[in-house]
């Protein structure tokens, strides 16, 4: 996969998150993931069509997520529950349309599907196909989360 | 902008209809009723007196550019203030809205600021 394709999903998710959440994140280094597991407690998935084929995900521990979604609703969140599983589809659907944007001046235009949510210990995210997942750890004062990015080209 | 009008939010995610409320109800609209689709949209423009929808685009059962499309083919709602409010923000995407007669459009994620010059601007054309 060519790498260039993954800044554009780092720069949306930081400046969403900055946007929707008043969340200031750090992103670390990129990875190659090797397994289905996700990182978090609850996360998001959204196919990607177009010039390309891949999906996105991102994903959130219950305590970074529930830190979030109070930010952004401007109340204390206790529990991760069908608010905050929608909240997750929306950050991510917003993740998806920022870095599509960008992808466009790049010159290459994908189109993006309705978010599917997961939540759960130890629940699986399944990506398309078989190419590398490429996988960006961020830290928040409200804790870290991670999103994954496999696009086939 | 009458602030006691009927805005109309259409939206899949209770979370974005939230964050939408929130704004209208801090610039004083008393109003606000929602629906999850352009479907129940349609639903709620053939029961209420409505005087602004603010739309998603990717909505599942009927999409926004299908509502406004089809808001538009009513000689009633012509000229009803729509803005279409999505992370949709690809130039297809955004001339696909003008063409189809979009008031105004607002790319998610965004201030509560810009949504309110964005209505204000909507109300002058």
């Amino acid at each position: 996969m060519d790498v260039r394709l993954i800044n554009p999903f780092i720069d949306a998710t930081l400046h969403v998150l900055k946007m929707m959440a008043s969340v200031e994140a750090k992103a670390g280094k990129p990875y190659i993931k090797k397994t289905e597991c996700a990182a978090g407690d609850v996360s998001a998935v959204i196919g990607l069509t177009g010039e390309a084929n891949g999906t996105i995900s991102i994903t959130f521990p219950a305590k970074s997520i529930m830190a979030i979604v109070s930010r952004m609703f401007g109340e204390t969140i206790t529990r991760v529950d069908g608010e905050v599983s929608d909240a997750v589809g929306e950050i991510a659907n917003m993740i998806s349309g920022q870095a599509r944007q960008k992808l466009e001046k790049m010159g290459r235009v994908l189109q993006g599907a309705i978010p599917s949510v997961i939540m759960g210990k130890d629940h699986q995210i399944k990506h398309i196909s078989s190419h590398p997942i490429v996988a960006v750890p961020f830290e928040s004062d409200d804790g870290g989360f991670t999103i994954e990015v496999c696009i086939e080209e | 902008m009458d602030l006691g009008m009927t805005v109309l939010i259409v939206d899949d995610f209770a979370t974005m209809r939230r964050i939408v409320k929130g704004v209208l109800k801090d610039l004083g609209f008393k109003n606000i009723i929602e629906a999850e689709n352009g479907k129940a949209a349609l639903s709620e423009l053939k029961k209420e007196e409505v005087g602004l929808v603010i739309s998603d685009w990717n909505m599942p059962e009927m999409t926004g550019i299908e509502l406004l499309k089809a808001v538009r083919a009513q000689d009633q709602f012509k000229s009803l203030p729509f803005i279409m409010v999505t992370a949709e923000g690809q130039k297809d995407n955004v001339l696909e809205a003008v063409k189809a007669g979009v008031t105004n459009y607002v790319v998610k994620p965004f201030t509560p600021e810009t949504l309110k010059q964005k209505l204000e601007a909507a109300f002058k054309q």
